[in-house]
């Protein structure tokens, strides 16, 4: 592979892209390749947008990714979504959860929430729209829903499906094992409706 | 599926898949600090003392991750304490460490300058985390200079595997030099995981002790002598710096040189490739005079890049090489490969889509059942002036609660109302308050308070004691009971604490019982001496705190939007019909908003 692969994780701090990142991070590398993952810790996480980087190939010297060079975005929510939308290639790829999370601004009436983020985003590149929050319910915790992402996520690579199970299994702390493992399977099953 | 790291999770063992992959031998995936923490451990450190700062905290908490036999670990009350103790053990012929972000080098200054000139017994390594475009600290400082004023050699890795080899290799050259060395990351090395091969401990049994006053004792007629061994020492690391192995040069063939460090280089490297020839400096104190002329020579033009200060530029100007720099670049926040490639080759960024309209912004904010937002919704109310302090509740000055006045340092809240109140006369002290969190308050909100009782103030202060270090994910510290590794200690009493210094009123409130809490803040507030109030309630993500449950709007509610003066991420208004709503996949339950309503029209359901 002679080209690096750029994702981008993006969402509200606490919907766990942390460690949706970490199992990205980790399958990858299970393929061989040269991956860095960048992370937001301290106070951005705090309720706050966050923006983690994966990058993998066969070698990767900056852990960012610029504008317009995302092969693929992962939303965790459709404001995010929409804020991080620059930094999507030509031709690349959007998977969002379709979430509303209102940011301070708006529950202050300071500003408004965009409206149809999802038909505007629908209309300029190639989307992926998933009620995540629905299926993290259906396998036990909504908490789940970056577990679900992923699936989705996974199922449109080329890593194979038991490769991320294994993962999975690295990465998860054992106690949320199962749960998360059904929350994989069901972003991972999802039929498209795009 | 849970948003907070534990230590455990930086340590994700991976093999690597060998058929197909280009690394076929046993690599990690480590973040920048868990790579430090390992190459101190490689190196055989005995002892490890910190004060959590991000982006620096990982690297301690990973310590105490190895076994307890191996490496003593530990929260100092603060970096002052922390790099004293890891002075100590360096003394005592250990090896030893200490870790800190930009800001904790300000406060360990002192002891540093002056180890400086005691040097070493066991190796010793002071490492510091830098944060370029302030994703969370007060300032963006940029901690090179420490290196030049403290004369202290300072190295700069790049990705994991250098934190790693570079933080082994520091302990060594300590030794070698006897010297402290400091090991400067910026945030995007610390947490940025990159791949890394690991290796065993050495083991380097703690040395020898003995009584040495002219090397140990610094009073002028010792550190005279001491002062004049630092400049020779100097010069011996200043000419060791061009042929030693952390500085490198890479001859493309090409006109153009790149002189460069850290992350900086990283993305130099994508962003240019092998059009430039490039010299990384993982020195860059003392800088290598021969070896930066020489890659002069072999180029017909020299651009420097790093990020913040122009600190490798200044240094070429002054040696008389003739660079480019911040002619180009901007000493604000974060460089981008980008950003490199438009200012070296005039090359434009990729096309992007850009949204048709304004995306509100999304600031962090205090989490939904925060304890602080109990204390400053009440302080709000008051209209109080709030001198605030370093933690979640600098939020605090974030809309709508917005009831923070001031924000400087660590125990600046204490202090800094001090002045205020000093020379704004009695009346204003009645309408000041500091806010100071548990752990901020033992680091350095401990001595405002006794200059407080000392000079006859008559200021409130309140601690806002969460029963942990909240900011930086979760930390141990005095007033827990815990140390770092999960053991009962000796917990300090806060209350006992501030009588000692001379605090007679105290009253400990719980922030979430509002009206007696503000009863308690107009009460001490209007006092004519000194008080503390100790705001008490944990944490709510910790896992101890067990809110159950969510609060719903019932038919009771008049929308007189009392509860959204809270501030709270689950209570918004709803759009279309302009009525006050509770998001359920936001709100933990911990019944606030049921207090502050008016009406009593939000109540509990499982």
């Amino acid at each position: 592979m002679a080209t690096t692969n750029r994702i981008m994780i993006v969402g509200v701090g606490g919907q766990g892209t942390l460690l949706a990142s970490r199992i990205l991070g980790n399958a990858v590398i299970r393929q061989g390749y040269d991956v860095k993952v960048s992370e937001v810790h301290g106070m951005s996480q705090r309720g706050g947008s966050v923006v983690t980087y994966v990058k993998y190939g066969e070698k990767v010297h900056s852990p960012l990714i610029d504008k317009g060079e995302a092969d693929l975005i992962l939303a965790f929510e459709l404001l995010e979504a929409y804020r991080a939308l620059p930094w999507l290639k030509k031709g690349g790829r959007l998977i969002v959860n379709d979430q509303k999370i209102n940011p301070m601004p708006v529950i202050t009436g300071a500003a408004q929430y965009p409206e149809s983020i999802r038909e505007k985003l629908g209309a300029s590149v190639n989307l992926t729209a998933v009620d995540a929050l629905s299926l993290a319910k259906e396998a036990g915790n909504i908490k789940a829903v970056n577990v679900v992402l992923i699936g989705v996520m996974a199922k449109q690579t080329a890593i194979p499906y038991e490769e991320w199970v294994e993962t999975i299994k690295t990465t998860v702390p054992p106690k949320f094992l199962d749960v998360n493992l059904k929350a994989f399977e069901l972003g991972y099953r999802l039929k498209s409706d795009k | 599926m849970f948003y907070r790291a534990s230590p455990s999770l930086h340590t994700v063992e991976i093999s690597v898949g060998s058929e197909k992959g280009f690394y076929n031998r046993m690599k990690k995936l480590l973040l920048g600090n868990a790579a430090v923490a390992q190459g101190a451990y490689e190196a055989g450190v005995h002892l490890v003392s910190s004060y959590p700062g991000t982006p620096s905290t990982e690297i301690t908490e990973c310590m105490a991750t190895y076994p307890a036999e191996e490496v003593f670990v530990e929260w100092a009350p603060n970096e002052k304490v922390a790099a004293e103790v890891a002075i100590g053990a360096s003394i005592g012929g250990g090896r030893a460490m200490s870790c800190c972000k930009h800001v904790g080098l300000n406060v360990m200054a002192d002891p540093l300058f002056t180890h400086s000139y005691i040097g070493v017994g066991g190796g010793a390594v002071f490492c510091v985390a830098d944060d370029p475009g302030m994703h969370s600290s007060q300032n963006e400082q940029d901690s090179r200079h420490y290196a030049r004023a403290a004369k202290i050699p300072m190295l700069e890795p790049s990705d994991s595997a250098e934190c790693l080899s570079y933080t082994k290799a520091a302990f060594d050259l300590s030794e070698q030099f006897d010297t402290p060395v400091l090991l400067r990351l910026t945030t995007r090395v610390s947490h940025s995981q990159s791949l890394v091969e690991v290796g065993e401990r050495e083991e380097h049994p703690v040395k020898n002790y003995e009584k040495n006053i002219p090397k140990h004792v610094m009073m002028p007629a010792m550190a005279i002598k001491r002062h004049a061994f630092v400049e020779e020492r100097t010069l011996k690391i200043a000419d060791y710096a061009s042929d030693c192995p952390f500085n490198t040069v890479e001859n493309n063939g090409s006109a153009i040189g790149v002189i460069t460090a850290g992350i900086a280089y990283q993305y130099a490297k994508e962003a240019l490739g092998d059009r430039v020839n490039y010299c990384k400096l993982g020195m860059v104190w003392p800088m290598p005079e021969r070896l930066l002329k020489d890659f002069a020579q072999s180029c017909e033009k020299i651009y420097v890049i790093e990020e913040l200060d122009p600190f490798i530029e200044e240094s070429c100007r002054a040696m008389g090489i003739e660079v480019v720099g911040k002619e180009l670049f901007t000493m604000l926040g974060e460089y981008t490969p980008a950003m490199i490639r438009k200012a070296i080759f005039g090359e434009e960024p990729a096309p992007a889509i850009e949204p048709a309209e304004a995306i509100p912004a999304r600031p962090p904010v205090m989490c939904a059942g925060c304890p602080h937002r109990g204390t400053f919704y009440v302080l709000k109310k008051l209209g109080l002036t709030v001198s605030g302090d370093i933690g979640c509740y600098t939020l605090g000055a974030v809309a709508p609660l917005a009831a923070v006045d001031t924000t400087v340092c660590m125990g600046a809240s204490v202090s800094a109302a001090h002045g205020m109140a000093k020379v704004r006369g009695k009346e204003f002290a009645h309408k000041l308050v500091s806010v100071i969190g548990d752990s901020t308050f033992m680091h350095s909100g401990i001595t405002g308070l006794v200059d407080i009782v000392y000079n006859q103030g008559i200021n409130t202060v309140i601690i806002l004691d969460n029963s942990i270090t909240g900011m930086t994910g979760h930390q141990d510290n005095p007033t827990t009971g815990k140390t770092i590794r999960g053991e009962a200690t000796r917990q300090v009493d806060l209350i006992q604490l501030c009588r000692g210094v001379g605090i007679d009123r105290i009253t400990v409130a719980d922030p979430f019982d509002v009206k007696h809490f503000e009863e308690v803040v107009k009460q001490e507030t209007a006092c004519d001496e000194p008080s503390v109030i100790i705001a008490q309630r944990p944490c709510a993500l910790l896992k101890s705190v067990k809110y159950t449950g969510h609060c719903v709007i019932t038919e009771k509610c008049r929308n007189c939007k009392m509860c959204m003066k809270l501030g709270c991420p689950a209570i918004s208004l709803d759009g279309t019909s302009g009525t006050v709503r509770i998001d359920v996949t936001q709100c933990n339950g911990c019944g606030l908003c049921t207090g502050v309503c008016p009406f009593g029209a939000i109540e509990k359901e499982d």
